[in-house]
């Protein structure tokens, strides 16, 4: 295994670490220590997906080492709470398949990106998904795994994963309006 | 024509994978007409920049540089 091959998977590994660590400088810890044990392995691998996992499967045990070090452990997916992987789908859209509640305009979203009270909100909405979204939601769009890798990690069929992952979306798009988005004053300042 | 459901679902499946012919056509002409999917598809590309931004935000945050200053 070449230090290039290896080295590619630093940018996922490093965003999958900071997501359960939330401290950037033990991520880079971490992330270094995972790479090293995988260049003293000599497990060689014919595919670069498998090589992934395999990297993440050391760094979650890394993780779990430096939390049980801090002697706080964070549980980034919550245990689900009864009844929230519900089809929401119900609630969202009428027998026809017309939203009940269309979506807003949102005005100027990029600005919200600069403030801190945004992103409070945004974690808030985040970290109330049910725990398999918000599992799924975060590899896809905030670690950047490949839907082939989510589905092996959460152990969902690939149409469970597109379900998922849209019903994620689809709350998460809900919450924003709700909390942020429905009380900016609209039209252009 | 489509529904806004199945829509919705298209919009988030074209996030992720290539939809067949058949189906962007489907998805572009109900855009067309229906500004509720419209503003839905421009949400969904804003979660996806928002969730990239979200994981900088709190790399930026959680530096002990910054914490110090
Ligand atoms: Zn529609």
């Amino acid at each position: 295994m070449t230090d290039d091959t290896l080295i590619q998977h630093r940018p996922i590994l490093f965003r999958y670490a900071l997501l359960h660590l939330r401290d950037a400088d033990l991520a880079e810890d971490v992330v270094q220590e995972t790479l090293l044990a995988a260049l003293q392995s000599d497990a060689g691998f014919a595919e670069r997906s498998s090589l992934r996992t395999w990297l993440i499967g050391i760094l979650k045990h890394k993780i779990a080492d430096q939390q049980r070090r801090d002697a706080r452990e964070t549980r980034l997916f919550e245990p689900d709470r009864v009844g929230a992987d519900e089809d929401i789908e119900e609630h969202l859209f009428n027998a026809e398949g017309s939203w009940h509640s269309p979506p807003k305009v949102w005005s100027h979203p990029e600005n919200a990106l600069e403030q801190e009270e945004f992103w409070r909100i945004y974690e808030w909405c985040q970290q109330n998904l049910p725990a398999r979204q918000a599992e799924v939601f975060m590899l896809r769009e905030l670690v950047g795994l490949e839907p082939e890798e989510i589905c092996k990690e959460a152990n969902l069929s690939s149409t469970n994963y597109w379900v998922t992952l849209h019903r994620a979306r689809m709350r998460l798009r809900a919450c924003l309006e709700a909390r942020w988005f429905g009380k900016q004053q609209t039209g252009d300042k | 024509m489509r529904s806004c459901r199945e829509v919705s679902e298209l919009v988030s499946k074209s996030l992720d994978v290539h939809l067949s012919l058949r189906e962007r056509m489907a998805v572009r002409l109900h855009l067309m007409m229906c500004r509720h999917c419209s503003n839905f598809k421009k949400q969904m590309l804003f979660l996806r920049r928002a969730g990239a931004s979200y994981v900088e935000y709190l790399e930026k945050t959680s530096r002990k540089e910054s914490v110090k200053r």
